[in-house]
């Protein structure tokens, strides 16, 4: 069954959203999810890279042999990654700063190889756009989401703004690395309940 | 053999075409990366080196060569006087380069202060070349004609102990500076004597 375009979008916000539903991309969202703002930069630093890979990979999908098709899905990914690099670099240095290697660790994203190899391969233009869109977006509000749990709990501000007032004493491992796993575990959590009702 | 050329050709063209696209989105975001750069990483250890500079000492910069090398002079006037400069250079540490400003007093040929710009030091251990202002105060007053070494190899400098690697390090990189300085010195002068 051919599904629309804006089906192919929508998916990727709820029902294949990257890191809960297909549990890709976990490198990053445990890494750099510290905060809400690193969570957002990292998400839309990986969505304009899946879309613009999507797009290529989907004119080129006809040209492309069968036998390299890794290797010329990567060297469009890793191209698309080295201008967000660069642009990153230009236009918001102190998020560069915070996002470092993260940034260039893109190009093993499997969200973004899999969606290349998965979808794009196979579908034209236009599907190939609204399925990286739908995904990118999804992945975004999942970095976001898991950014404002451990924000929130671990250092009681919101994107940098406080919200509780001095008095409030942060769990400061939400932050950390095992907070990452946790904070991660819960969304799971709350997502599979949410799905079974 | 008709689809080994293919291959062939497929992947020449594509990384032929990325590597062109990235060329041109180097060149065109070059200028503002050196900016941000020296905005955030090298900007805090000017300021604390010329800390009493009534001008902006990044804005006040200008390129002299040494043979290969381009050093960044920046300036910083006190008491209306145009001596005092910042100089980086780099030495590799334990992790990597390690990038060090030094400011130099052109009227006594002193250090005026250093500060570590980029590292990849381990951090908590070589991190503290940059943390650790107790560590960059010993290079303060030093003379730019002797070069700077930890007491371990016979110098002035005691090491942060943990990180023999980044504190030897500093000190080539300060004297690097330092040498570069000396040689350079009537060039700086002379683009100084202009800028006014």
């Amino acid at each position: 069954m051919a599904k629309s375009i804006a089906q192919e979008f929508v998916k990727g916000l709820w029902a294949e959203i990257p890191p809960f539903r297909l549990v890709l991309g976990l490198c990053p969202a445990l890494a750099v999810t510290k905060t809400v703002e690193n969570g957002l930069g990292m998400g839309a630093a990986t969505t304009f890279v899946l879309v613009c890979s999507n797009i290529l990979v989907s004119l080129l999908r006809n040209i492309i042999p069968d036998k390299v098709r890794i290797a010329c899905f990567i060297i469009i990914i890793a191209t698309f990654v080295t201008v967000v690099e660069l642009v990153m670099q230009a236009y918001t240095y102190p998020l560069f700063l915070k996002l470092g290697i993260f940034i260039p660790l893109i190009v093993v994203n499997c969200i973004v190889l899999g969606r290349a190899e998965a979808f794009a391969a196979k579908k034209s233009v236009v599907y190939s756009l609204a399925d990286g869109l739908g995904i990118g977006i999804g992945f975004t509000l999942a970095l976001g989401a898991l950014g404002a749990v451990r924000e929130i709990l671990g250092n009681g501000t919101f994107y940098g703004i406080s919200l509780f007032g001095p008095s409030f004493e942060p769990f400061t491992f939400m932050v950390e690395a095992p907070g990452a796993f946790v904070g991660l575990g819960l969304m799971l959590c709350v997502m599979n309940m949410l799905e079974s009702k | 053999m008709n689809e080994m050329v293919k291959m062939v050709v497929v992947l020449t063209v594509l990384t032929a075409f990325s590597g062109g696209l990235l060329a041109s989105v180097r060149n065109g975001t070059a200028e503002r990366i050196e900016i941000q750069q020296l905005k955030f990483v090298k900007g805090p250890a000017i300021k604390t080196i010329l800390e009493s500079a009534e001008n902006d000492p990044i804005a006040d910069r200008f390129k002299v060569k040494d043979g290969e090398n381009e050093y960044s002079v920046f300036v910083g006037k006190i008491g209306g006087k145009a001596s005092n400069i910042a100089m980086e250079s780099f030495a590799t540490g334990y992790g990597g380069p390690v990038g060090v400003m030094v400011g130099i007093n052109m009227d006594d040929d002193s250090v005026l202060g250093v500060g570590v710009t980029t590292h990849s030091e381990t951090p908590g251990l070589g991190s503290r070349a940059k943390d650790d202002p107790e560590f960059v105060a010993q290079f303060k007053g030093g003379a730019v004609k002797d070069p700077f070494k930890v007491a371990k190899d016979g110098g002035q400098i005691n090491a942060l102990s943990g990180a023999t690697i980044t504190s030897q390090a500093v000190c080539q990189a300060t004297s690097a500076v330092g040498s570069a300085y000396q040689k350079l010195k009537p060039k700086i002068q002379e683009q100084i004597a202009t800028m006014k």
